[in-house]
């Protein structure tokens, strides 16, 4: 392994979660490590979303630890986990649509000016340093902090959401889905945005579906089947028919070939 | 499309100027509804409403429904509802006129009595919202029939009737009960107040932002370390308040209180709120929307006495309005998003 003599920012050991009897998350070990990025790949139900919400503070794992720069933290609010830098961008990136730019950028951390009874929110900062850090991460159609983030595109709201986070200091950055709404030309600039953030010396954890996308910017693949890790390794030593065969459910899928094979052959009887 | 291309466009367009900025603000439609009322009136009444006495019929109207359609907006913004207004103020209005009149205390008494009750219900309201998860319609609406009931069988317990009357001293009529130059009631001067105070809150202070950030994504509010919980009481505690300073403001006019006072203020308020362009989903609006709102709605409500026709029609004018309304604040809030030129999608 490539990682051998680096430290782990973010580690999990041996995390369960169960819900209601239901083991969403079983016996789940994995390492981030910052300037990497990890790309978290499994079917729906999986458990990506559930280790998504433990890593982030929304759950406490049942069993085992997480620890964060070598040391054992419990996260018992999301507050918690954005304290340690965890920050996580879901598939629709900035959540306020009827925000502007600026507001939204600063929520729950505004910007004040002034002192005492006429402190006040600081709307000119806000919106220059939303447009600026955005701008940083290469969108540059947004000149107005002033627009609404309702207005923007996928991938601009995915970037608005990520430079938010990277102003914040995150230093693991999850990233739910960037890329599923997207066309083809946002989803890679929103790979683009990625690689900078990687290059940034952030752990980014990047969940998809898309192969392709995560083949492109992942260091480190970990593999999510009915809540067990399934499979874990570093760029380069799977191929890419072995990856998809693997987040298809391999058996599954052979399963189904062999199915449909028996059935063509009968329809071709009857012809 | 080239990084340079897209730069020079941005240049070319700026995409937010003058009227097509206006049209982006949630106002604009409260704006026109105004304005096409006012001017309305003013040719169909005449002489008469276009005076300070006409000015005064509605101004007076609408400053009561304002102070509670400010606070409201508030909690409506933050994606609530409040339908116990109508009772708070009775309520309040009710135990100063008790504590004052009937058993003869200090005004002032009354007066911070009154306010902390309403206060205290929106508390109640806030705490029961927030603990149980039930939507506040729902539980506003049973604090209003709970508050409504509680105080009439209150009042006939204590007083005896259902309605008291009290003399407030003259510092407190000259604050809530005096007409300015004989006409505007001090609902105007104390609308003007919440107004500015509202303004502040939403737009200068961290608050604000809190507030249109729990109305917009209560999720992503709650992940960021919004306090949602006691931002949401602390709303519902604001629009008990608005309700109580408008029981007191009623009690100090009419020298006194009656249990049945204030319900039409339920809908009146949140058809000014609405009108003035806050979306009912919340995490939209703006408090000169609002205002607007509110003079639209106390146009028409005073308008129509001075047409010469039947004043059941004001009614009707409203509903159609409030219907109009909300279909041009679609229209304009789907402006705001397009947010100026469209980019090709896959170009």
């Amino acid at each position: 392994m490539t990682n051998a003599g680096k430290a782990p920012i973010l580690s999990l050991k041996n995390v369960s979660k169960v819900f209601a009897g239901y083991r969403a998350m079983d016996d789940v070990s994995l390492d981030v490590y910052p300037g990497q990025v990890l790309c978290l790949l499994g079917d729906n139900g999986a458990g990506k979303s559930t280790l998504i919400k433990v890593l982030s503070g929304f759950h406490e794992p049942t069993t085992g630890t997480i620890a964060v720069n070598g040391k054992t933290t419990v996260f018992k609010s999301p507050k918690d986990a954005s304290n340690e830098g965890i920050a996580t961008v879901h598939q629709f990136g900035g959540t306020f649509p009827l925000m502007s730019i600026g507001r939204s950028f600063f929520v729950g951390a505004e910007p004040t000016k002034g002192w005492g009874p006429f402190k006040r929110f600081d709307k000119k900062y806000a919106n220059e340093t939303a447009v600026r850090e955005m701008r940083q991460l290469g969108i540059t159609r947004i000149t107005d902090g002033e627009r609404l983030i309702g207005s923007l595109s996928g991938g601009e709201r995915q970037a608005s959401a990520i430079a938010r986070a990277v102003h914040f200091g995150a230093n693991v950055l999850i990233l739910d889905e960037p890329t599923a709404a997207l066309g083809v030309k946002e989803a890679t600039h929103v790979l683009r945005i990625i690689m900078q953030a990687k290059l940034k010396g952030i752990a980014v954890i990047l969940v998809t579906h898309n192969v392709s996308h995560a083949l492109t910017v992942g260091d480190h693949f970990a593999v999510l089947i009915r809540g067990q890790k399934a499979d874990d390794f570093a760029k380069g030593e799977r191929t890419r028919d072995q990856i998809t065969d693997l987040m298809a459910g391999g058996e599954a899928m052979a399963e189904l070939e062999a199915e449909l094979s028996t059935l063509t052959g009968s329809v071709t009887k009857i012809n | 499309m080239s990084a340079k291309t897209t730069a020079e466009k941005a240049q070319a367009k700026p995409s937010f100027t003058g009227l097509s900025n206006l049209a982006r603000r949630p106002e604009f439609g409260a704006l026109i509804g105004a304005v096409a009322v006012f001017t309305f009136f003013s040719i169909a009444g005449g002489g008469p409403f276009t005076d300070a006495g006409g000015w005064a019929s509605w101004l007076n109207v609408a400053s009561e429904v304002g102070i509670i359609a400010l606070l409201v907006a508030l909690v409506m913004i933050a994606g609530d509802l409040d339908l116990s207004v109508g009772s708070t103020l009775a309520a309040s209005s009710m135990t100063m006129a008790i504590i004052s009149g009937f058993f003869g205390l200090p005004t002032w008494v009354g007066v911070l009595a009154a306010l902390a009750f309403g206060v205290l219900i929106g508390w109640v309201n806030g705490y029961l919202v927030t603990k149980t998860n039930l939507p506040s319609f729902v539980v506003t609406l049973a604090t209003m029939f709970i508050v409504m009931g509680a105080t009439l069988g209150t009042t006939r317990l204590v007083v005896g009737s259902t309605s008291v009357t009290m003399t407030a001293d003259p510092v407190a009529q000259f604050l809530f009960g005096n007409l300015i130059f004989g006409l505007f009631e001090t609902a105007v001067v104390w609308w003007l107040i919440v107004a500015a105070l509202v303004s502040w809150i939403l737009y200068k202070t961290k608050y604000g932002n809190w507030i249109y950030a729990i109305g917009g994504d209560v999720i992503s509010a709650r992940a960021t370390g919004i306090p949602v919980n006691k931002v949401r009481i602390a709303l519902f505690m604001g629009s008990g308040l608005g309700a109580a300073l408008v029981g007191v403001i009623q009690t100090a006019i009419y020298n006194g209180a009656q249990v049945a006072a204030g319900q039409s203020f339920v809908f009146n308020s949140i058809i000014a709120v609405v009108v003035g362009g806050v979306l009912l989903t919340g995490g939209y609006g703006s408090t000169i929307g609002v205002i607007l709102g509110t003079i639209t709605f106390g146009i028409v409500n005073q308008g129509i006495y001075y047409t010469g026709w039947d004043a059941d029609w004001a009614a009707l004018i409203l509903g159609l309005l409030l219907l109009a309304a909300v279909l041009t604040n679609n229209t304009f809030r789907r402006l705001a998003l397009s947010g100026g030129k469209k980019e090709k999608k896959n170009d």
